[in-house]
């Protein structure tokens, strides 16, 4: 059925579209700018403009609207500097580390953090399960975590103590109130936490599965810890591929949820020990193609008795070294005056 | 755990026959198969797969929390979940004591007191709660054939006198301790598979292992290491379900090798490391370190995700390790390390039992 008679066009024009066989609506559905312009000699703006028209008349779904709402949904440079500026982040309580992080561990990313046994990863985990509860009032988040135990290290007392020492610093702080107290104690903190004690790979599989439906019943949640990821990986795999398959699976499911639900993934991993040309030394572990499941690599380790964090990998951030302690309240700077009580 | 069978997990009929004919039987068999994989094997459509993974997933994964609920269950365990050790800087370093779930581990040098300390543990768990104890027997691997009832005995007579005043008590006590032999690493990987029975029937409130080490062939060969590492991050792996399952205290020993850099010759001190390597560092809990320094032995918490690191010498005596005052924080660093230098003093005083 001809039908171009009707369209809003010059006579020049549809005479031109007709002449190349455009007659009707559904010849010009699957025809891209470019080719029209060859075919009815326009320029390609022009072109655009009639297809654009056309599909103002035709409401039924071209071939080029499904690929349009990937397009339609890009964001200008300028754009992502913005949503950047206001993005949340989670503080340490560390202002060295804070700021070798760009502000704290960063929601919608998906951080890594690797060191020797006894660094302090576990630490820095509980820490930021305790410090993403600070409410927006003192400049935090006031999400609550999801902590998923593969190692049994998570020690609730020592959350306890944490969870006090984090009480005890916002409540010091002058300017704040808080309108009922007991919307803000220990207490509270605690029940914030939800904790998963993993007891194999396959569950670690499961959880990670799980999370999505977890994360959209549990809104609140702004921070995911994994402690530690390596631990199931690292013995039961004869087949080296398998695990290498599975754990980027792991990864890449960790890193879509992360922008999905706005949270915070912090992953803990292990090292390892490797040797190259004769000289052993320390690396991260699950291999090379694992490095690329975290947008931040942070590496802990000792430094002439003090503890450091090393900015390994990060898309945005120079790779610099700040030193930290761990003392009865948690994470904290360093503090050359006194002796610190180390953990 | 991983072996669970899908036939409980409420999955269609027809999907359930498939996987069933297609030898697909447990939880693991699924979960631990990229869904590409799944699809060829089961020749179905990609969506079925997912929403089978969605379903098995929700049934495999434990159920959440929260950290006050931990806490409460904590309240409601002796010494909120803590064995103490009575080496009284040690339990409030370690907030209470050995904690129950967990997997403590001592290595030190031979002769330091190692199996001195387990056999303490073993006399403090067989005492009556209302002593701190827990009441419990205790499963004894005695890798090394160094377990000594006799040794144990004078132990508790020396350090609980007013308890063990007649043989009675003595004698119950040694029949609270469970110990096996284990003479190859096959046998003790088997044994540990059966041992949730011997848990559960004999009231056991105690795991040790003395020592880990002994049971490892030793490491030579690039190929025998990752042998080693896969059985020991599995037996990690059982012993830590084991803790969390029971909520018992499980306490393991280790040797220690001298470091392969040959630069200890030039070296004054001598280059000491924990056996078992790194992998095995992470998979420990706690790690204390027995290590000497100018001729007086120091416990060293070295790893703990809940203490400082701290130095605190002692001495062996008829009542087992005893702490002798003061505590240094630890010059931090590396778990691995061990200092030892007082080869000199180990002529005078030889604590070997």
């Amino acid at each position: 059925m001809d039908v171009s008679g009707v369209w809003p066009f010059p006579l020049s024009l549809r005479s031109k579209l007709a002449a190349a066989g455009y007659s009707t609506l559904a010849s010009l559905q699957n025809v891209s700018p470019s080719a029209l312009a060859r075919d009815i000699q326009v320029s390609q703006g022009e072109a655009l403009r009639i297809l654009k028209t056309l599909r103002g008349i035709d409401d039924a779904p071209t071939c080029s609207s499904t690929s349009s709402s990937l397009l339609s949904s890009a964001k200008t440079a300028w754009d992502l500097l913005c949503i950047e500026k206001t993005r949340k982040r989670i503080s340490t309580s560390c202002a060295e580390l804070d700021s070798l992080l760009g502000g704290g561990i960063c929601l919608q990313e998906v951080t890594e953090i690797c060191g020797a046994p006894g660094i302090g990863k576990t630490q820095f985990g509980m820490q930021l399960a305790i410090n993403v509860q600070i409410p927006k009032e003192a400049d935090g988040i006031g999400g609550s975590a999801v902590y998923i135990d593969t190692e049994g290290s998570f020690m609730v007392e020592r959350a306890l103590q944490m969870a006090q020492a984090c009480v005890a610093r916002l409540c010091s702080v002058d300017g704040l109130s808080f309108n009922s107290e007991d919307s803000f104690n220990v207490d509270t903190f605690l029940s914030k936490i939800y904790y998963f004690r993993i007891c194999d790979s396959t569950e670690q599989i499961a959880i990670v599965n799980q999370l999505e439906k977890f994360l959209e019943e549990h809104k609140e949640v702004k921070l995911v810890v994994i402690d530690s990821v390596t631990f199931h990986f690292r013995h039961g795999f004869e087949d080296m591929a398998l695990r290498t398959r599975l754990l980027s699976s792991m990864g890449q499911k960790l890193m879509r949820l992360s922008e999905l639900f706005e949270v915070a993934v912090v992953l803990v991993n292990q090292v390892t020990t490797k040797f190259t040309g004769g000289i052993s030394k320390l690396v991260p572990a699950l291999g090379e193609s694992w490095s690329h499941a975290c947008t931040n690599r942070l590496i802990l380790y000792w430094e002439n008795n003090q503890r450091h964090a090393y900015m390994f990998k990060s898309p945005s951030l120079p790779s610099v070294s700040a030193p930290f302690s761990v003392t009865q309240e948690g994470i904290c700077g360093v503090d050359y005056s006194k002796r610190p009580r180390r953990l | 755990m991983a072996s669970r069978l899908l036939s409980g997990m409420q999955l269609d009929a027809p999907l359930f026959h498939v996987l069933h004919a297609r030898g697909v039987l447990t939880a693991k068999d699924v979960l631990c198969k990229p869904e590409l994989e799944l699809m060829e094997l089961l020749d179905l459509p990609l969506s079925l797969i997912r929403e089978a993974i969605a379903q098995i997933s929700l049934f495999t994964c434990p159920p959440y929390r929260s950290a006050l609920t931990v806490m409460e269950e904590r309240e409601s365990e002796l010494g909120f979940g803590h064995l103490r050790t009575h080496l009284q800087d040690i339990d409030s370093a370690l907030l209470g004591g050995i904690p129950f779930g967990a997997l403590t581990e001592v290595v030190g040098p031979a002769g330091f007191g190692k199996t001195q300390l387990c056999l303490m543990l073993c006399v403090i768990t067989a005492l009556p709660k209302e002593h701190d104890g827990l009441d419990g027997n205790v499963i004894y691997f005695d890798t090394e054939r160094k377990f000594h009832s006799g040794r144990m005995a004078e132990m508790a007579v020396s350090r609980f006198p007013h308890f063990f005043t007649d043989g009675d008590n003595l004698k119950k006590l040694a029949t609270s301790v469970l110990v096996y032999h284990p003479h190859s690493l096959d046998e003790f990987v088997n044994s540990l598979q059966g041992v949730e029975e011997v848990i559960i029937e004999n009231k056991v409130k105690m795991l040790i292992v003395d020592s880990i080490a002994a049971l490892m062939p030793s490491e030579n060969a690039q190929e025998d290491l990752s042998r080693k590492q896969n059985v020991l991050g599995h037996q990690a792996g059982t012993l830590k379900y084991l803790a969390e399952a029971f909520r018992i205290p499980i306490v393991v020993t280790n040797q220690v090798r001298m470091t392969s850099n040959q630069r200890s010759l030039e070296d004054p001190e001598l280059q000491l490391t924990a056996a078992l390597g790194t992998s095995w560092a992470h998979s420990v809990n706690i790690r204390l370190i027995l290590e000497s320094l100018s001729g007086q032995r120091f416990i060293k918490v070295a790893k703990s995700p809940m203490s400082a690191i701290t130095l605190h010498p002692y001495k062996v005596t008829s009542m087992g390790l005893e702490l002798i005052g003061g505590e240094d924080y630890g010059q931090g660093g590396d778990v691995m390390r061990i200092r030892f230098d007082d080869l000199d003093a180990n002529e005078d005083e030889d604590m070997e039992v």
